[in-house]
C-alpha cells in the first residue's frame, strides 16, 4: 500500500494530455464528455474569455473582488486619516475661516484614493492570483501552443489527475472531438 | 414571417462584423498593422511632422521655464487663459476613452470592442498633454511637485490645503492618468501574448514576451482577468464622472460670476464626452482609412458614435440655456452683466463660434444620410472640437476679463508662445498615437473575437429558427443555407 502511494506521487515528468478543438462549441462539448469519464484536473486554454467555461470546468468564481474591496477601503481611510493628521494635528493653519478638518472637504480625495488603490489592487491582485509574471509553463511545450492566442481551443487533462494515463487520455480527447492531441512534457 | 423577422433583425441589430470572418482573420488583420515588413512611407511622413511639432513644444517649454510665465499672455485680470483652457480641453478629450472602455462595457455595448483600445490610448495621451499646462503655469515645475503632492520636504515646511478644489484636482487628474494606464495595460496583456506568439524569434518576441507577462490564456487566467477587467470598468465609471466634476469645482467653488454655478459638474462632464467622442471620431476615420480597417470599424460603429455626439451636443446646448436662465433669474447684476457681455461684449465672436459649432452644426446628425457620410462626420468631428475649445475659452477668459470694477477690466490676447505651445501639444499627442499604432494592437483582438463568437451564436439560433419554421427555400434567400 505504501509502495503504491509512493508510485502515485512520483513525478512522471509529464504535464498532461493536450487536445486541440476547432471552435468553442466543440470545446464545451468535449469538456462535458471528458468530465463525464471522471477526469477532474482539467484546464482549458482559449484565445478569448468564454462565458460559462468556469461552470463547465467546475471551478469556483474568482475571489478577486474581496481583495479589491480591502484595497479601496484602505485608500479611502488613508486619505481621510492623512488629511486629518496633516491639517489638524501636524500643521494646523486656518484658511478662509474653514475648519481644520471636516469629513465633507475630504470626500473628493478619499474617493480618488479609493479608486486609485482599487485599480492597483485589481491589476496586481489579478496577476498575483494568476501567478504572473511567469515566463515558463509546460503548455508552451505543446506543439501548437502559438495558436492558443490565435484561434485554437485547447483542453488539457493534467497529470495530477488520479485517473491519469497518458495514452488513454490522448485517446479520450480524440474521441471527444479533438482535431489533434498529444502528450506534453513538463 | 421570415421576411419580417429578418427585416427586424437587420434593422434593429445588424451584425457588427462581416459574416465570413474567422478568428484567425481577426488576429491576422489587426496584428499585421504592427508587423509591417517595411513601414509605409506615409507613416514616416506623418511622424516627421508630428515630432517636429513635439520639438516645438519642447522649445516653447524651455523658453517658458528659462524666461518666466510672462511669455504667455496671461495677465491681470485674466490670470488663467490659454493654459487652463487647453488643460480643460485636453482632459475632456480623454474622457471619451474611459466612457467607451468602461461605461459601454458595463452597459454591454458590444460595438465598443472595435474602438475601445484606440480610445483608451487617446485618453492617456490626452491626459499627458493636459498635465503639461497646470504643471508649467506654476513656472517652476520641478518645485511644483512639493506644492502639489504631500511629499515631506525641508523647503516648504507645510502641507497642502485640502480644503481647496485645486488640490482635489491634483488628486483627480493624477489618479485618472494612473488608472487609465492600468486599465489600458490590463486590456493589452492577452493581445500582447498574441503578438508574442506570432513574432519570429528575436527582439520583438522578447519584448512582447516580457510585457505579456507569460500570459497563456488558461481558463483560470481568464476567470480572474475578467473579474479584474470588470472591476476596473466599474471603478473607472465613477472616476471619469468625478474627474471633470472636480475640474469644474476649480471654477464653481469660486465667487466669480460665470463660474459660480451649480450646473457645472454635469455640464462639464457632458461637454467632455462630446468633445472626446469627436476626437475619437477624427482619429478613427483617419486610422480606418489609412490602415484599411473598414470591415472592423464599420459604418454602424460610426453611426452609433454620431448619435452619441448628437445627444451630448443637446446636453451641452441645454446647459448653455440653463446658465443664461439662472443668470437672469438670480437677479444678480454681476451675473446678468456677465452673460449679456458674453454675447455682445468684446469676445462676442468666441461665444458665437462656440454656439454654432457645438449646438447648431451637430443638428445635421438628425438625418440618417448625414450620420453615415464620412466627409460630413469628419468635418463635424473637427468643428465640435473647435467649439469645445471655445467653450472653455468663453468660461475661463470671458469670466475674468471684466472684473467687478471697470477699472480692472482688460482684454486678453494670446502671445506667439501661447499659440506654439498649444500646437506643440498636438505634436506630443499625435506622435504618441502614431507610435501606439505601430507597436501595439490598436484594436482589442480578444474582445473582437468574443463579439464574433456572440454574433455567430445569434446567427446559429436564427438559422435554427428558419429551419424549424420555414422551408429550405427561405433559408437560401437569406444566405444561411
Amino acid at each position: 500500500m505504501a509502495l503504491l502511494n509512493e508510485r502515485d506521487t512520483v513525478d512522471n515528468g509529464l504535464y498532461g494530455a493536450v487536445g486541440e478543438f476547432e471552435d468553442e462549441d466543440r470545446l464545451f462539448d468535449a469538456i462535458e464528455r471528458v468530465r463525464h469519464k471522471g477526469y477532474s484536473k482539467l484546464e482549458a486554454y482559449t484565445p478569448f474569455a468564454l462565458h460559462g467555461l468556469d461552470e463547465a470546468l467546475g471551478s469556483k468564481p474568482s475571489k478577486l473582488g474581496w481583495f479589491v474591496l480591502c484595497c479601496g477601503t484602505l485608500g479611502a481611510t488613508a486619505a481621510a486619516t492623512f488629511i486629518w493628521w496633516s491639517g489638524a494635528i501636524d500643521y494646523p493653519i486656518v484658511v478662509g475661516g474653514k475648519p481644520l478638518f471636516a469629513f465633507t472637504f475630504s470626500i473628493p480625495i478619499m474617493f480618488e484614493l479609493m479608486i486609485l488603490f482599487s485599480a492597483f489592487g485589481s491589476l496586481y491582485g489579478m496577476l498575483g492570483i494568476n501567478r504572473l509574471p511567469r515566463f515558463y509553463h509546460p503548455i508552451f511545450n505543446y506543439t501548437n501552443s502559438e495558436r492558443i492566442t490565435d484561434d485554437s481551443f485547447v483542453l488539457a487533462i493534467e497529470s495530477e489527475d488520479p485517473q491519469f494515463d497518458a495514452d488513454e487520455c490522448v485517446r479520450v480527447l480524440e474521441e471527444a472531438g479533438a482535431r489533434y492531441a498529444e502528450v506534453v512534457a513538463k | 414571417m421570415a421576411d419580417l423577422a429578418s427585416v427586424i433583425r437587420e434593422e434593429c441589430n445588424p451584425p457588427m462584423l462581416s459574416r465570413d470572418m474567422s478568428y484567425h482573420d481577426i488576429t491576422d488583420q489587426i496584428s499585421s498593422v504592427t508587423e509591417w515588413k517595411k513601414t509605409p512611407k506615409q507613416w514616416w511622413i506623418l511622424i516627421t511632422i508630428t515630432s517636429s511639432l513635439l520639438l516645438l513644444l519642447l522649445a516653447m517649454l524651455t523658453y517658458l521655464v528659462s524666461t518666466g510665465i510672462g511669455v504667455w499672455g496671461n495677465n491681470s485680470p485674466a490670470g488663467w487663459a490659454w493654459d487652463i483652457t487647453n488643460f480643460v480641453w485636453w482632459i475632456g478629450i480623454g474622457h471619451a476613452g474611459t466612457l467607451i472602455s468602461a461605461i459601454l462595457f458595463l452597459l454591454r455595448q458590444k460595438w465598443r470592442t472595435a474602438i475601445n483600445r484606440a480610445a483608451e490610448a487617446m485618453t492617456i495621451f490626452a491626459v499627458a498633454c493636459a498635465a503639461i499646462f497646470p504643471l508649467f503655469h506654476t513656472g517652476r515645475p520641478w518645485r511644483a511637485v512639493y506644492w502639489l503632492f504631500p511629499i515631506p520636504n525641508t523647503y516648504l515646511h507645510m502641507w497642502q490645503n485640502y480644503r481647496s478644489p485645486l488640490e482635489w484636482d491634483v488628486f483627480a487628474v493624477s489618479t485618472y492618468g494612473t488608472v487609465s494606464i492600468l486599465f489600458w495595460y490590463t486590456g493589452l496583456i492577452p493581445d500582447l501574448a498574441t503578438l508574442r506568439d506570432r513574432s519570429p524569434n528575436g527582439l520583438r518576441k522578447v519584448m512582447y514576451g516580457i510585457f505579456s507577462l507569460g500570459w497563456r490564456g488558461s481558463s483560470t487566467h481568464w476567470k480572474h482577468y475578467e473579474k479584474a477587467y470588470m472591476i476596473l470598468a466599474g471603478i473607472s465609471t465613477p472616476l471619469v464622472l468625478s474627474v471633470h466634476t472636480i475640474v469644474s469645482f476649480d471654477f464653481a467653488v469660486s465667487v466669480i460670476p460665470g463660474w459660480h454655478t451649480t450646473v457645472f459638474p454635469p455640464y462639464f462632464v457632458g461637454g467632455a464626452i462630446f468633445s472626446g467622442f469627436a476626437m475619437v471620431m477624427t482619429l478613427l476615420l483617419l486610422s480606418r482609412w489609412a490602415l484599411h480597417l473598414e470591415n472592423i470599424i464599420t459604418m454602424r460603429h460610426l453611426e452609433v458614435m454620431n448619435k452619441v455626439i448628437l445627444a451630448t451636443s443637446m446636453i451641452v446646448g441645454y446647459s448653455y440655456g440653463t446658465e443664461f436662465f439662472i443668470a437672469w433669474y438670480s437677479g444678480d447684476i454681476y451675473e446678468r452683466f456677465h452673460f449679456f457681455n458674453r454675447i455682445t461684449g468684446p469676445y462676442w465672436w468666441a461665444w458665437w463660434t462656440m454656439c454654432i459649432c457645438n449646438v447648431v452644426i451637430p443638428q445635421f446628425f438628425w438625418v440618417k444620410k448625414m450620420r453615415r457620410n464620412i466627409a460630413v462626420m469628419f468635418i463635424i468631428s473637427i468643428t465640435t472640437n473647435i467649439g469645445m475649445w471655445f467653450e472653455r475659452f468663453v468660461i475661463i477668459v470671458l469670466s475674468l476679463h471684466r472684473d467687478f470694477l471697470p477699472s480692472s477690466w482688460g482684454y486678453f490676447r494670446p502671445t506667439w508662445v501661447d499659440v506654439c505651445t498649444y500646437l506643440g501639444t498636438f505634436g506630443l499627442f499625435l506622435t504618441l498615437y502614431l507610435l501606439f499604432v505601430k507597436f501595439l494592437p490598436m484594436i482589442a483582438i480578444g474582445e473582437v473575437k468574443s463579439t464574433l463568437s456572440a454574433q455567430n451564436h445569434v446567427e446559429h439560433v436564427y438559422a435554427h429558427y428558419l429551419e424549424t419554421y420555414e422551408g429550405a427555400e427561405t433559408k437560401e434567400t437569406h444566405g444561411l443555407a
